[in-house]
């Protein structure tokens, strides 16, 4: 029941690769992905975020037929991937950052139009949806350039606008914004999440290693590495996990030094520093929730202290991603790299 | 559902209707390619030309019969067909895997089969107009007369012909699913041996029996031996076997290699995926 229920779910799934070594007789196994659980339910825009290497594409290419599970099974819109892929390949679609996808002699319209071809849309009515794709992407006066014309961002444009243009039940989205400048990034990411948006029965699934976006855009987050999946859930949660309490930072200015005793002792403060600055102070506060930062404002204000700025210091999934692996996004990729098996 | 930015599609075909424009689709980059880059009259043409001009050079140096200079000229254009086969279909799975299009063609609707066949269709237009182009300023430089019996049976020959290359093109295509860049050294070592055992620029009957028996199964050999019988005056004198045994044969090898292609297509494309390979790009 639950396989119908959720756009995509994984049980157990592992992928082994056999690696050719120095010698043609010698090879050894990588694990790609190992015991991989994961469902995600219609209308939700899910983020797998982890380093290169981490096992993401490998899953992507499970999920949209390219590459069979070693153990465990897959499932897209209720269908098994490994034994029904005919099936599958008609509910979703695939986009790759920095993927170099149709023939450079043709048109931008022109590609576009052939893989709407391959998923059985008539001409009419596939120019009728280029058109506005392009338009809404931004890519619309150069409709007739030849896709070898376009610079990397506006292929990746192109790209994506081929990805929406078959209007997929599920949607695979690798690395989309690999390349992209900050500008055409954002872009992106707001057309992705109005496209899930407006439709419930629509999901969305995207890999990233910028931690931003998957903050940014996803409804919920599986942070995978070496081919495991570490947590799981929304962006909020698994910040929250990481920190039970809520950190501010305020600068106030007070025609005395501020006296800490009273802070300390106001309701649901655990920790308090004061330092005192040109033209202030300067206090960083643990409180155990966020609640009790009134009675810290109440108890300023008796000091006769004027806030000048407050500030809430949120963790970010990066550190998240620290606090699971123990290393940071870059170095696990730095580690990869020096790895000379890797 | 009118303030939707992307709407759903109206109208999606499946079945016999998909499979078809999946093969107009496909074929249309490389239809479109030949007006868009007419380098090809060179590389295609005036090169294949130079080719033919040494053969039928020789020929004309050794007192060969003038027909034999016919014979080199329909060779040269038929290759055109056998390029495109190799370089075209076969390898370019190779290339679309390079690319990253072998896995959109995977992962949409339609079947690898019409992909295929779009790739074979546009390829046999493209080649079409290269032959077409060898043959007519090969026949005007050395004045080369045809005496055709039967314009019928010609096309059906040709017919035949493509579609029993093709399909064995389609079938070899299944097996570059699996392969990398060592794809370009297979069908670099293809090329060479099918110029002699196909009979490209003499008739195949000059081989020992069971050989020539053995290059039929190259389906340019039986389609080129038939053409030259049915195009030239003396054609059926130095023909291998009847015109009507290699239609025969010709629609045997066809049924075959079609059938054969979706059977492998299928089956490689199973293993492809289980050991990784359709993506896999490495060296």
């Amino acid at each position: 029941m639950s396989i119908l229920q959720n756009s995509i779910e994984t049980r157990n799934l592992g992928r082994v690769y056999k690696v050719r070594g120095a010698k043609k007789t010698e090879s050894k196994k990588l694990i790609a992905l190992d015991d991989i659980n994961l469902s995600v339910k219609p209308g939700e825009l899910f983020g797998l975020l982890g380093p290169n290497g981490a096992g993401k594409t490998t899953l992507i290419k499970i999920l949209t037929t390219l590459l069979s599970p070693s153990s465990g099974s897959a499932f897209v819109s209720g269908l098994d991937v490994d034994k029904e892929p005919e099936k599958v390949r008609q509910v979703i679609n695939m986009v790759s950052g920095g993927e170099s996808s149709g023939y450079g002699l043709l048109t931008v319209r022109e590609n576009l139009w052939m893989f709407a071809q391959f998923y059985g849309i008539p001409s009419d009515e596939a120019n009728t949806r280029i058109k506005k794709l392009l338009e809404i992407v931004g890519l619309a006066d150069r409709m007739n350039t030849r896709s070898s014309d376009l610079s990397t961002g506006l292929r990746q444009k192109m790209n994506i606008v081929r990805g929406f243009l078959t209007d997929p039940r599920v949607l695979f989205l690798d690395e989309p914004t690999l390349g992209l400048d900050v500008g055409a990034s954002r872009d992106v990411r707001r057309f992705v999440r109005q496209w899930v948006d407006e439709d419930p029965s629509r999901t969305l699934l995207l890999t990233t290693h910028y931690m931003v976006e998957a903050d940014e855009m996803c409804d919920r987050v599986a942070i995978i590495n070496q081919g495991k999946v570490l947590a799981c859930d929304t962006p909020a949660v698994l910040k929250q996990q990481l920190q039970k309490t809520a950190l501010f930072e305020i600068k106030v200015d007070s025609p005395a030094p501020l006296d800490k005793d009273p802070i300390i002792k106001t309701e649901g403060v655990q920790t308090c520093s004061i330092v005192e600055e040109d033209g202030g102070s300067h206090l960083e506060l643990n409180l155990a929730e966020e609640a009790h930062l009134a009675n810290v404002i109440a108890c300023l204000a008796a000091q006769n202290a004027r806030i000048l700025s407050l500030q809430k210091h949120e963790p970010t999934l990066e550190d998240v991603f620290v606090k699971l692996v123990g290393l940071s996004m870059e170095e696990v990729e730095n580690v990869a790299d020096d790895d000379p098996t890797g | 559902m009118s303030q939707m930015m992307i709407q759903p599609v109206k109208d999606r075909l499946t079945g016999w209707r998909l499979f078809l424009m999946s093969i107009r689709g496909r074929s249309y980059p490389r239809i479109i390619g030949m007006q868009r880059d007419v380098t090809w009259l060179i590389f295609d043409v005036l090169l294949p030309v130079g080719t033919v001009a040494a053969y039928v050079l020789i020929y004309q140096a050794v007192g060969a019969p003038s027909d034999y200079v016919g014979f080199v000229v329909v060779g040269g254009a038929m290759m055109a067909y056998w390029l495109n086969v190799l370089w075209g279909m076969s390898s370019q799975l190779y290339w679309e895997k390079e690319t990253g299009n072998l896995a959109l063609y995977i992962i949409a609707p339609a079947s690898m089969m019409s992909i295929l066949l779009g790739m074979a269709i546009g390829g046999i237009f493209s080649s079409s107009l290269r032959a077409l182009g060898v043959i007519i300023i090969s026949s005007w430089i050395f004045q080369v007369s045809y005496a055709v019996t039967s314009f019928w049976l010609l096309f059906i020959v040709f017919l035949l012909t493509m579609a029993a290359l093709y399909g064995l093109g389609m079938m070899t295509s299944s097996i570059f699913l699996l392969l990398n860049r060592e794809a370009w050294h297979i069908a670099n070592l293809a090329q060479e041996p099918v110029y002699l055992a196909s009979g490209f620029y003499f008739p195949v009957k000059s081989f020992p029996f069971w050989i020539a028996a053995g290059a039929s199964l190259i389906p340019l050999t039986l389609g080129l031996d038939a053409m030259r019988q049915l195009v030239f005056a003396t054609g059926p004198s130095v023909g291998f076997l009847s015109v009507q045994v290699e239609i025969l044969l010709l629609l045997i090898l066809s049924i075959g290699f079609i059938a054969g292609a979706k059977r492998m297509l299928d089956y490689m494309e199973r293993l492809a995926r289980r050991e990784g390979r359709l993506t896999d790009t490495r060296k």
